[in-house]
């Protein structure tokens, strides 16, 4: 299969660096202006995009998410738009990694079969669904296998060793670290507490190792960069649009596209900078 | 009866009862929840686990409840006697503290610390509030701006008893963002905090904890009715929001064929409306607050507001053993509008000198439906799970008098 995500995690290794993944709710502010934020992410320096698909209870998430995925919602937007939207966005790069997040009723309500063959026509590498844990993914496994999906798992900090196996069989693409227990957007969790989360979860698995909530600055990106080998930005760029969205701005995609490029830089020197 | 047959044994070791169940929570609550189904499995074996609960049932919630014959509504409606259980005699006037004592005492035994809860009419609020201070814990209520409004009265008791109310402005401002509010709540503070979850729903193992400790109200009734009749009922009702209290009172009759159940859904303004908050007779199989169950939901799978005059019932899902019973077709569940249960809840104030909650008055609105098409020498059993002083103002206003 051809496998955006393993070649791309391979190509920023080569580079001695971390990747950028960045987080957009599709749909937000609405579906036009989603899809112009969509194609500037890789040229600002995304390496991985994910994407989420709206949800009305998204209840992992934290306010900026709840927004974006409110204002989503408000304009209309259905997870066939999604994937439209990202046959479209296909066709001037297929080469970025796409993964989708979100929560399993609307990929039930889709079917899941019906499901991951539209996901992966659309070039869909892979899906984070955050309630649906291990115990739970078999509706959901096989359609993915089938369609060369991969099904990225989440560890956290409450994941213990006795917990740690149930998580990583069956995971791929990569391990997503929450590192905090809590909503997405929320407090930051200390970088000496995510290196040893990272170093502990290494030791179990080869996958590469994607570090997410909380991660709101260039700073803090960096400071993670030096430790994983992805680092996932998500509410601040959800909060900058929700931000430029109240004020009707009509450059959100540029806005956008130049906090990912201050996020990049930031990722893209983290280890030089420390072993300087 | 053995376990193979028996329609009690649900459920299954992940918490599916058929396709129903299970546990959909983030993976931050996957150690928490199978811990606490240990906790649960542990505490179930304990007898001192169950001699406490049972003492405090019977001093401090006020157990057994009566099993009262009400001879004018039967009288009234012509048809089989009728029998009430009266859980809203209970302490905090409902059976939402049956399942609030089981769960602080298992809180208790895990070492937590601090108590959170969801709210929609302020009922398990209450209860919650209530038993938080007869422990001395800590404990934060969330509740929905919009029902915040329409159950002042309820507000009020949550802060006398010493609980923080949440006021919770996501989504549409009821019951289902108060539960993801929460969620979000313990997910973030998951050392020192137990959720006390409210009705039979939510991930494994609460629909089968809030089950148990709910069942108190079937077993009475039907020693109860042995006691009196010296016969089983041949029809059992109870209304159903997440059915904590239809599960309680249905679950010990399960295997007994000829008892009829009937769960009363609300269906608000009409099940033809879109303004309802049946999930059976109106939803499709989805995943919501950490089960599979019956939701109301668009083609998109995105979850619709329920409505109901009653706060407690205004939720767009229902515990998963009931979408597993109605699957089956062991209980058959119908239907009373908002307009049913006003005409249900003044014909028990004229009959019979009782308010009830808006809640059972949507089951007796189907009785009063049900019983006159029974014989004299049938019995009913209906569940009155809540008194109404707490709705007085809703139907008030429903009724178009200024108070």
């Amino acid at each position: 299969m051809s496998d955006r995500l393993s070649a791309r995690f391979a190509a920023c290794a080569a580079q001695g660096r971390a990747a950028l993944v960045t987080f957009v709710t599709a749909g937000d502010p609405d579906l036009a202006t989603s899809a112009e934020i969509l194609a500037a992410l890789p040229g600002a320096g995304a390496d991985v995009i994910e994407i989420g698909m709206p949800f009305t209870d998204p209840m992992a998430d934290g306010p900026a998410i709840q927004r974006g995925n409110l204002r989503s919602l408000a304009a209309g937007t259905t997870l066939r738009q999604l994937l439209a939207m990202v046959t479209d966005f296909r066709k001037a790069d297929d080469a970025t990694p796409i993964v989708l997040m979100g929560y399993f009723n609307p990929i039930l309500a889709f079917g899941p079969e019906r499901f991951a063959a539209a996901a992966r026509a659309a070039g869909i590498d892979g899906c984070i669904v955050v309630d649906l844990p291990p115990e739970e993914a078999g509706e959901l496994v096989p359609a993915l296998s089938a369609h060369g999906l991969h099904l990225v798992r989440l560890a956290t900090p409450t994941t213990d060793a006795q917990r740690l196996p149930a998580v990583l069989n069956g995971a791929s693409g990569f391990l997503y670290y929450v590192a905090v227990a809590g909503v997405t957007g929320a407090n930051s969790a200390a970088a000496t507490d995510i290196a040893a989360a990272v170093a502990r979860l290494k030791a179990s698995t080869s996958l590469p190792i994607a570090v997410g909530f909380g991660v709101r600055t260039p700073e803090q990106a960096a400071a993670i960069a030096a430790h994983a080998d992805a680092v996932v930005v998500g509410s601040a760029i959800v909060d900058a649009i929700g931000a430029a969205a109240e004020e009707r701005a009509n450059d959100i995609p540029a806005r956008v596209a130049a906090q990912v490029a201050a996020l990049a830089q930031a990722v893209r020197t983290a280890r030089k900078e420390q072993a300087a | 009866m053995n376990a193979e047959t028996s329609l009690r044994a649900g459920p299954d070791a992940n918490g599916h009862f058929g396709q129903f169940g299970g546990r959909y929570v983030a993976e931050t609550l996957m150690p928490l929840i199978l811990e606490l189904e240990q906790a649960y499995t542990d505490a179930k074996a304990d007898p001192a686990f169950h001699a406490e609960l049972e003492d405090l049932l019977k001093h401090y919630v006020g157990r057994p409840s009566p099993l009262y014959f009400a001879e004018r509504l039967t009288d009234e409606l012509g048809g089989a006697k009728i029998y009430l259980k009266r859980d809203e005699l209970n302490h905090t006037g409902a059976h939402k503290i049956n399942n609030c004592i089981g769960q602080i005492l298992l809180a208790r035994r895990m070492g937590k610390t601090r108590i959170i809860a969801e709210t929609g009419a302020g009922q398990h609020g209450v209860a919650t509030a209530t038993v938080a201070a007869r422990f001395g814990l800590p404990c934060t209520i969330f509740m929905g701006a919009r029902d915040i409004e329409r159950q002042a009265p309820n507000v009020f008791r949550m802060k006398l008893l010493g609980a923080e109310v949440r006021s919770v402005e996501s989504g549409s401002k009821t019951l289902k963002d108060a539960m993801n509010e929460a969620l979000r709540d313990w997910v973030t503070n998951v050392h020192d905090t137990f959720y006390i979850i409210g009705t039979a729903a939510g991930p494994h193992p609460y629909p089968e904890l809030v089950r148990d400790f709910q069942t108190v109200i079937g077993k009475e009734a039907r020693a109860q009715i042995l006691e009196r009749e010296g016969r089983l009922p041949d029809l059992l009702v109870a209304s159903i929001g997440g059915g904590s209290n239809a599960i309680g009172l249905f679950h010990p009759f399960l295997d007994d064929k000829d008892v009829r159940i009937v769960g009363i859904e609300a269906s608000g303004k009409g099940l033809n409306t879109h303004e309802h908050a049946a999930s059976l007779a109106g939803g499709r199989a989805g995943v919501l607050h950490g089960n599979k169950t019956m939701l109301l939901q668009d083609e998109d799978g995105q979850i619709t507001e329920a409505h109901s005059i009653s706060a407690g019932l205004d939720y767009p899902g229902i515990g998963p053993e009931h979408a597993w019973l109605h699957a089956i077709g062991r209980v058959e569940y119908q239907s009373a509008t908002d307009a049913e249960a006003l005409e249900g809840f003044q014909l028990l104030c004229r009959t019979e000198g009782i308010i009830p909650a808006l809640e059972p008055a949507h089951a007796i609105a189907a009785v009063a439906r049900i019983a006159p098409t029974m014989g004299k020498d049938q019995i009913i059993i209906a569940n009155l799970c809540g008194r109404g002083d707490k709705d007085i103002f809703t139907v008030a206003a429903a009724l178009g008098v200024t108070m």
